[in-house]
């Protein structure tokens, strides 16, 4: 049973995350349609809570909602502590409490703070990328779109490669990849791999040729310029030479192993340009799917009891069911 | 006036006293200790226990600079309540206990209080900084006599200064008490680093990062010849390199707090404000071997680091909230139920390290002993009393503790400062000299 909130990929069976892909691969109908709306959360409001700037998550986040009928409010502010400024995030979660929102989508820096929100409100908490914790989200729409390639992820084996440590992209996928049965490979500089790792059901490598070839998926992480000022590795001209993917790495992958990166890419360094936009590389169909995964969350979360979806008439047919 | 305390258990480990006795208190002094003894007064402590009053090594006042989060007078009653009846104050005040005037202030606010015997620590460097020397001559020669010097809060950084300061000390026997971090290691840390950590996705802060600044410090105390006393230790390797100073025959000492031989970071799970502390909570590796380290005598004292944080404070973000937990009001009872009635350690060995060795690392006259003619600051505990941890009963102005709804054993019941019993039934109370 999908909860009340969604904090952690720890939170989903493999079952539920089956039937939130399965869902999801419904209401992506909805987007070819030339009126592209659902009317399921009609008079539901959801809030878009973010700490953090973002683009694609808070935008996917907004469209989902709107293209289910729901009322979306965007809050966004600087994380700081509110005792040097500004109104606390416990305040504001109160406020929104106060107002009836449904749904409370939210992004922020501090790991951790959507388990706090949810102590605080009765609406739905749903985490969109919390400091170094987690993005279950994006490792939902992950799962979708390795899904839609392979068909089953048991045994596949997943390579996610890069800033491991900083990574919460890294830690939602692990736990939804070990959980759907795929083997997974963390790959990067022993700086950028925390050495707990191995307690979470994964091989650890160093050396990202000796396990290329054997991938069906190699999944790049970002590099942020700024952990060079930390001395995790020497310089991105070497974190490239010996981690990124360019098109001779790509050459020895197998012929149907895909390329995956949550972007925002730093082409040259996880990625080379023409990697990023070779057939490979399904990085576009990760932000499309987004969406629908997204919806699919919100609709098997906030679309109450009657919502439960079954193949045939399947949701479309209920346009006038109650929210 | 005299009063007796009939029937309790005497427990003094200072004069290796553990019997059933009564004790007479007298202006303001322990007149008698004995069968069948007889006062004006009576006050039944049969099934209780009678013990000196327990020394804090660690406390955090904040006074002067957060009087919202606690006052001397509001950290005094909580002790008092406690069973304490003396406190060792931090500096990290504001202004910072650095000079000889703020020392003094505490001193005197103490004093006013008069709930338990307030005393100062000053600062090792100016403002806590780490870089110039604290007026530590003045602070010493002061009226409130300072005797232990720390920048609790943070290490001190540069291995020079802290020899300096140790050298600087050695004028004054002064006790050079260390807050072990190396800040390059444990920089923006939440929390324990470990599988939970690494899970969590919270900065960890390793345990060597404590354990590096303590083997610098015995190295230093053995170059210098200075008193040192290592601050809350948390770690297996900590507790191991005090082992090995004290085999080599070093003057070095340490405490332990209840929260680190209680919790692990397991109570960080769920992201619990609450629970973030510095030293963070560790595993249980490491727990067990504080305990281990409290019960073989390598950790010679109990201490609280009692740390007031206002709601709003502690209400924010992980990252964004001070770490810190109050400490004064149920140190007794999470030593007797963690440590005592598990058999970890004895009963008497509890108060040795709440009480006689605290009491004489301070070089407090009048404190951590039960003698006769010895000034009467002495606590009654119930062992056995069952309650639980109720913050909004707490005589702390804060409410900051993890343990909200514990079920604990081992109560207080009566206080006595200076022959004049601060708590009745567990209740504080402003009362006459005896």
């Amino acid at each position: 049973m999908i909860g009340k909130h969604l904090l952690s990929m720890d939170d989903l069976t493999a079952e539920d995350i089956t039937k939130i892909l399965d869902t999801a691969e419904s209401l992506r109908q909805v987007t070819d349609r030339p009126i592209k709306k659902l009317p399921t959360l009609r008079g539901r409001t959801v809030c878009n809570l973010f700490y953090e700037p973002s683009t694609r998550t808070r935008i996917s986040f907004e469209l989902a909602a709107k293209r289910l009928s729901a009322d979306v409010i965007n809050f966004s502010a600087d994380a700081k502590s509110s005792v040097s400024k500004g109104e606390s995030f416990k305040d504001t979660a109160w406020t929104l409490e106060a107002m009836g929102v449904d749904a409370i989508i939210v992004r922020h820096g501090s790991s951790g703070a959507p388990h706090q929100l949810a102590n605080w409100v009765e609406a739905h908490v749903i985490n969109a990328g919390d400091g170094a914790h987690e993005h279950p989200t994006q490792a939902l729409l992950d799962l979708f779109s390795i899904r839609e390639h392979f068909k089953d992820l048991e045994g596949l084996k997943v390579g996610i490669v890069g800033d491991i440590v900083h990574s919460r992209v890294a830690r939602s996928n692990v736990k939804g990849l070990v959980t759907m049965g795929a083997d997974v490979t963390l790959v990067g500089p022993p700086t950028l791999i925390p050495p707990q790792a191995a307690g979470w059901g994964v091989d650890v490598s160093y050396d990202l040729d000796s396990v290329l070839d054997d991938l069906d998926v190699c999944y790049l992480l970002r590099v942020q310029k700024e952990r060079q000022n930390e001395q995790l590795f020497p310089s991105t001209r070497e974190y490239a030479a010996l981690w990124g993917l360019d098109s001779t790495r790509m050459a020895t992958m197998k012929p149907d192993a895909l390329v995956m990166h949550p972007g925002p890419m730093n082409r040259g360094v996880e990625i080379a340009a023409d990697v990023s936009e070779s057939p490979r590389s399904i990085v576009l169909d990760q932000v499309a799917n987004g969406l629908a995964v997204r919806m699919s969350l919100l609709y098997l979360m906030l679309g109450g009891p009657n919502a439960v979806l079954s193949a045939h008439p399947g949701p479309f047919a209920r346009e006038g069911a109650p929210a | 006036m005299s009063l007796v305390l009939k029937g309790g258990r005497v427990v003094d480990p200072a004069s290796q006293r553990d019997e059933v006795a009564d004790v007479v208190i007298d202006e303001g002094r322990i007149a008698e200790i004995g069968k069948d003894l007889k006062g004006d007064d009576t006050l039944d402590a049969t099934g209780a226990v009678v013990a000196p009053g327990f020394v804090d090594m660690h406390t955090h006042v904040r006074e002067p600079g957060r009087e919202d989060e606690e006052t001397i007078a509001s950290a005094s009653a909580a002790a008092a309540k406690g069973g304490y009846t003396a406190i060792c104050t931090m500096p990290n005040t504001d202004p910072v206990a650095d000079s000889a005037s703020v020392v003094e202030t505490v001193w005197a606010l103490g004093r006013e209080a008069g709930l338990v015997q307030v005393v100062p620590a000053g600062a090792l460097s100016k403002n806590l900084e780490g870089l110039k020397m604290a007026d530590i001559g003045e602070m010493a020669r002061s009226a409130a006599r300072v005797r232990l010097f720390t920048d609790d809060g943070r290490g001190v950084q540069d291995a020079l200064f802290a020899r300096r300061t140790m050298e600087y000390l050695l004028a004054f026997d002064g006790i050079y008490a260390e807050h072990c971090e190396v800040d390059a290691l444990a920089a923006d840390g939440q929390m324990h680093e470990g599988e939970l950590s690494a899970k969590l996705g919270l900065r960890g802060i390793p345990a060597e990062a404590e354990e590096l600044m303590a083997a610098r410090d015995v190295a230093l105390a053995k170059l210098t010849g200075c008193r040192l006393h290592l601050l809350h230790i948390s770690t297996a390797g900590t507790v191991d390199i005090v082992r090995r100073a004290k085999a080599e025959g070093l003057r070095v000492t340490a405490e332990a707090t209840p929260h680190h031989f209680t919790l692990t970071d397991a109570a960080l799970e769920s992201y619990d404000p609450m629970a973030k502390v510095n030293p963070p909570l560790r595993d249980d590796t490491h727990r067990e071997a504080v305990i281990e380290g409290l019960a073989d005598g390598t950790i010679d004292a109990i201490a609280t680091d009692h740390a007031p944080h206002a709601q709003e404070e502690k209400d924010q973000e992980l990252m964004f909230c001070p770490p810190g937990m109050l400490g004064l009001e149920t140190a007794l009872a999470l030593t007797v139920t963690e440590l005592v009635h598990t058999g970890r350690i004895t009963l008497s060995r509890a108060i040795e390290l709440l009480s006689t060795t605290p009491a004489r690392l301070l070089g407090l006259e009048g404190q951590g002993a039960l003698e006769v003619g010895g000034v009467a600051n002495l606590c009654v505990f119930d062992p056995a009393a069952e309650w639980t941890v109720d913050p909004a009963a707490f005589s702390s102005k804060s409410r900051n503790t993890p343990f909200a709804g514990r079920a604990v054993k081992g109560k207080v019941l009566h206080a006595f400062f200076i022959g004049r019993q601060t708590v009745r039934d567990g209740e504080l109370v402003i009362g006459e000299l005896v």
